[in-house]
């Protein structure tokens, strides 16, 4: 589904990522853990081009899109993107929010639209919601909504950029109940995240980064269990208490 | 107090108003368009258009608008620009042109710079959302950005409309026709010189009034779908 190769980012003379390299077939569930500021995000923000890499070479679905500047907008549209802060549109309903895009792009008509939306919106348990404004919602709900949003331009890939850290514990649950469902039904997922128990339960491979390069990586049995990598020892005696 | 110039001379306020008002609808149509264009350029990832963007809106904001004023009037005919020599709302046509063009210019580089800084205040996740989404640039800021700037824009915009109105009144040395020249024409003609300032304070005062009152109700109802 995805293949990175020798990818780096620098910001400024800072070097973030010194040489990613990443192969995440369709179906597969990823989820990457690491320290703040090894990189993780920047990863995800460089797979659909929010963040251009320096060098080094991405496929998707065996499309090179490094350098490439034209079709970002149809490669993008196949790979949604959950943020940490939600970013929901403030000045669209709930359902507008979903239905904005795939309308706009010609997917779907208004009413196949509106049904799509609904459906989505049954999936992450807010139809009632379909016409509240952003700000009538909890956090939780927002990032649900912000997940039918992607998910409605029906996209092969989801990257979740940590999806709960901007949350309050009480909501952290709701939210990964949608991505736990989503991951039973197949999608190719590549998710950073704080939350190792989860992690645990949904990954089918688990990566550590730090400092800008892949230390390890495993099923999540080997990577909690038995983490091979010092770095990976001492940030899980960290995480996991 | 005497308002006895007001008998002969009222047509004059009212003409000189109108032209006021004219030169004033001119200004903030062009001045939007102009700015909007501008403060597009100005955030633009194109080198180029950015620095041509920073360059004219410095400029023009860096000199008084009595200099842009003249190098319009003087300078529209030096490059090669002539306007029919016709009178339109009791005024001398190219003058009237020349007194529009300029104002345009100059609250052009203003109306950037507040569309710039309401652009710029909207949340950078929006874009990124937007364009996540697979949605082009101009889509999102189209979509996305612009209707959410428009809350941060509009009470910095209605304060520009209003000096608008206000600096109209520059035109005057240039022979346009308009409230503050009137007003002169009335003082000198009457002998009167305090008098017909009150009644042309009290005209300003009532259109900028107006305005800022619209720009308020439409301020409540964009607040409204918060």
């Amino acid at each position: 589904m995805i293949k990175v190769i020798d990818l780096h980012k620098k910001f400024k003379n800072l070097h973030v990522l010194k040489g990613i390299n990443l192969n995440i077939s369709k179906g597969e569930v990823v989820v990457i853990i690491g320290p703040s500021g090894s990189g993780k995000s920047t990863v995800l923000r460089c797979l659909n081009k929010l963040e251009e890499a320096d060098s080094g070479e991405i496929f998707f679905k065996g499309i090179p899109i490094a350098q490439c500047k034209d079709d970002i907008n149809k490669i993008r549209q196949n790979m949604g993107m959950v943020f940490q802060n939600f970013n929901l549109f403030p000045h669209m309903t709930v359902l507008e929010n979903i239905t904005f895009a795939p309308t706009k792009l010609n997917k779907i008509n208004k009413n196949e639209a509106k049904d799509m939306g609904l459906s989505l919106l049954e999936r992450v348990g807010l139809k009632d919601k379909a016409s509240s404004f952003p700000n009538q919602l909890s956090g939780g709900q927002k990032q649900r909504v912000a997940i039918a949003r992607a998910l409605a331009m029906s996209p092969d890939l989801m990257l979740f950029d940590e999806p709960t850290s901007a949350l309050d514990p009480e909501m952290v649950g709701e939210v990964l109940e949608v991505m736990k469902q989503l991951a039973k039904e197949g999608m190719t997922m590549i998710i950073v995240t704080h939350e190792m128990n989860f992690a645990k339960e949904v990954a089918d491979r688990i990566i550590f980064i730090d400092g800008g390069i892949i230390l390890e990586e495993g099923n999540p049995e080997e990577i909690f269990t038995n983490p091979k990598n010092q770095r990976t020892q001492d940030f899980l005696k960290r995480v996991v208490s | 107090m005497n308002f006895s110039f007001l008998k002969d001379y009222h047509t004059f306020f009212l003409e000189g108003t109108k032209i006021t008002i004219v030169l004033s609808i001119i200004t903030i149509i062009f001045g939007v368009i102009f700015g909007i264009i501008f403060a597009l350029m100005r955030i633009s990832h194109n080198p180029i258009l950015k620095s041509i963007a920073a360059a004219y809106i410095e400029f023009i904001r860096g000199t008084p608008v009595m200099v842009q004023l003249f190098i319009v009037y003087y300078g529209l005919s030096e490059i090669g620009i002539e306007f029919p020599d016709i009178y339109v709302l009791g005024s001398n046509f190219p003058d009237l042109m020349a007194g529009a063009i300029a104002l345009s210019i100059n609250s052009s580089a203003y109306v950037a710079e507040i569309i710039r800084a309401g652009i710029q205040a909207v949340d950078k996740g929006q874009m990124e959302a937007a364009r996540s989404l697979g949605l082009s640039y101009s889509i999102s800021m189209k979509n996305i950005i612009l209707p959410q700037a428009i809350k941060n824009i509009l009470p910095a915009l209605g304060n520009e409309f209003i000096a608008i109105i206000k600096e109209s009144s520059i035109v005057s040395i240039i022979g346009i026709h308009e409230l503050m020249y009137n007003t002169d024409t009335v003082r000198g003609n009457t002998f009167i010189p305090f008098e017909p300032l009150l009644i042309t304070a009290a005209i300003y005062f009532i259109i900028t009034f107006t305005l800022s009152t619209i720009v308020r109700a439409f301020e409540r109802r964009l607040k409204t779908s918060d």
